[in-house]
């Protein structure tokens, strides 16, 4: 980034006068350091969450703050995967289990649903569609004590179901897919149709391997999101072995009250899965996140 | 994908047996137009069953438990009315002050958090609305907390903001300035701490929906603009404002929202201190029916705060409508 500064002043396009570059260039480099600063105000907390984590619990607790670690240390990894009340590595697997589970139910049902709702023409489209587009705008809060219940009443209370099942009902897959089928040509499909290619075999065949890149962008938004949750998971899950990290952090906290240096391991425990993910699919994210504002 | 497939292809194997006229090629959509069968249900069968099982059922299941007293002494849960509407407007009752506190909480929370999530990520978005090098890795970069989730952002701010070893109040002492300040146990610190936070956990998220948002705005209407001799701020009056609105209007609604239903973050780092002065509605509601198992306050609470949020989602579609001038 700092080229931009000391490069010096070959011939650029020729188009562009030379009196004119000088602002825009001070302009750009302004840009960068609020940039850069601005970077620095989201980067260091996750670096000195990660710092610490390999500091022993003295240096943890001291003052002032140290930045690299005097004794780099695995104790508090050592001392959470270890401890009986607070099952770090079993809560990971639930993490996992449940994120990954939950991802695929909202893929399929949405894919399934949306089809129709882009493709077809039937009575009840419009209720059908409307209503799913109106749960969009309904906050969760109104769900919570009913779906505890029904949940208490399907058995489902304190087991990774419910954290999977009730929150895969995603409006926001249905509508988002639903969008996606709209934007594809109809050429394809009404060349299968004219082979005699039926609904199911045209979903199949010519509407999922086009949708690809939008099926990825929901799986991954999904998984996150389940990953992330945490009020639902507090309340439904009560044994320590079947928390998820989120409402596993809780309990470590409660049972570590000052103990920062477990806290921050947990921490990067619970944050190291999702960093990965968001590295690899960060496009993938990203350009779900923006298309959502642009239905408006 | 694969295992999803064979689960889904038993639905479609009931929905080829009686399959589609394909006989007449001329049109994808006009044989369906008369009826369309049973094909475009079996292929909605099993979001709908998760959609009503868990959305509408309990959606409508709520109200009927706002109207029964669930209590341990009375095991019928007894029909009750509207009692438990009236005991939130009644100050005699005994949740009344609780409840309208954690109102009050969640209320101040939304009034000072979405001012800041509405403008900060719109300065952000703007910063980044040109080609230069490296941002793609800024947007990213600005964008990591919000992937964390509420309970590691909670917990990590927490260690932070500790009022004795935390790095804010060390740092703070370092510039020789007040080095002890209780941001997690007095107000008004407390909800500077609240506010704060979940700026910098979610303000990269509005910073990416309003990035998309500006490079929708054809670049020709700057020209325009530029040509009529708009200087910066009327360009951006006139020609970014208008073209973001539709934009505008959704951030704000999900921000209210978000906002309207904050949680991790109290629960995680003041649990509600000091006293119950930062235990927001939900919170609230949550603990009330789920820890107390004071069901039909709770959902009573719900449909309370929901009525509310509405009213608010349509004054904001209202504010953003359309206008004709």
């Amino acid at each position: 980034m700092a080229t931009t500064t000391v490069r010096p002043p070959a011939p650029p396009t020729p188009s562009t006068a030379p009196d004119r570059r000088r602002p825009a260039k001070r302009g750009s480099l302004v840009r960068y350091i609020g940039l850069i600063v601005l970077a620095l105000l989201f980067i260091s907390p996750l670096l000195f969450m990660l710092v610490t984590s390999f500091k022993t619990r003295v240096e943890a607790a001291g003052a002032p703050p140290t930045w690299i670690p005097q004794e780099p240390t695995f104790q508090a990894y050592d001392a959470i995967l270890n401890a009986a009340d607070t099952p770090v590595l079993k809560w990971f697997a639930n993490s996992m289990i449940a994120a990954s589970a939950n991802a695929l139910i909202v893929v399929t049902t949405a894919a399934l649903a949306a089809y129709p709702l882009a493709r077809m023409d039937f009575r009840g489209k419009k209720i059908v569609f409307g209503a799913i587009i109106a749960t969009l705008f309904v906050p969760p809060v109104i769900l919570i004590i009913p779906n505890y219940l029904i949940v208490g009443e399907l058995q489902w209370l304190d087991t990774l179901t419910a954290v999977i099942v009730p929150t895969a009902a995603s409006a926001f897959g249905v509508f988002f897919l639903r969008q996606f089928f709209l934007s594809l040509p109809r050429e394809l499909e009404e060349a299968a149709l004219l082979d005699g290619a039926n609904r199911w075999q045209i979903f199949a065949r010519v509407i999922l391997p086009l949708s690809k890149p939008a099926l990825v962008t929901l799986a991954v938004l999904a998984f996150l999101t389940n990953w992330n949750d945490f009020l639902w998971p507090v309340y439904v899950l009560f044994s320590p072995e079947v928390q998820t990290l989120p409402a596993g952090l809780s309990t470590l906290q409660s049972a570590n009250n000052v103990r920062y240096d477990l806290l921050m391991a947990g921490a990067v425990i619970a944050s190291l899965p999702v960093l990965l993910l968001y590295i690899v699919a960060q496009r993938f994210i990203i350009e779900g996140v923006s298309r959502s504002g642009l239905k408006g | 994908m694969a295992s999803s497939d064979t689960a889904a292809s038993t639905t479609a194997g009931t929905a080829s047996s009686e399959r589609p006229e394909v006989s007449r090629p001329s049109s994808v959509s006009r044989g369906r137009r008369e009826g369309g069968g049973a094909a475009p249900w079996l292929f909605m069968a099993p979001y709908l069953v998760l959609f009503l099982g868990f959305v509408i059922a309990p959606a409508i299941y709520g109200l009927y438990i706002s109207l029964r007293a669930y209590d341990y002494l009375l095991p019928n849960k007894p029909f009750v009315g509207l009692d438990n509407y009236q005991k939130l407007f009644d100050s005699e009752s005994t949740t009344y002050s609780d409840f309208w506190n954690s109102m009050q909480a969640t209320g101040i929370f939304t009034l000072f958090s979405v001012p800041l999530l509405l403008t900060i990520p719109l300065l952000v978005a703007l910063l980044m609305n040109s080609k230069f090098k490296g941002r793609n890795l800024f947007r990213a970069l600005y964008f990591a907390p919000y992937v964390l989730g509420v309970a590691v952002v909670a917990v990590l701010w927490r260690f932070l903001l500790d009022s004795n070893i935390g790095l804010i109040n060390q740092y703070l002492g370092g510039l020789g300035l007040p080095d002890g300040i209780p941001w997690l146990t007095s107000v008004p610190e407390a909800w500077v701490a609240l506010v704060g936070v979940t700026v910098w956990w979610t303000l990269g998220f509005n910073a990416v929906i309003y990035l998309a948002g500006l490079q929708d705005i054809p670049g020709e209407l700057y020209e325009a603009a530029k040509v009529d001799g708009a200087n910066k701020w009327q360009s951006f009056r006139n020609v970014t404002l208008p073209g973001l609105r539709p934009v505008l209007a959704f951030v704000t609604m999900i921000t209210i929202i978000a906002s309207a239903n904050m949680f991790g973050q109290s629960y995680l780092m003041t649990k509600g201190a000091p006293g119950i002065e930062t235990r927001t509605a939900i919170y609230y509601i949550a603990d009330t029916g789920l820890r107390n198992s004071q069901m039909g306050d709770a959902a009573a609470m719900s449909y309370v705060l929901t009525v509310i949020l509405i009213v608010l989602s349509v004054g904001v579609f209202w504010l953003f409508r359309e206008r004709k001038d």
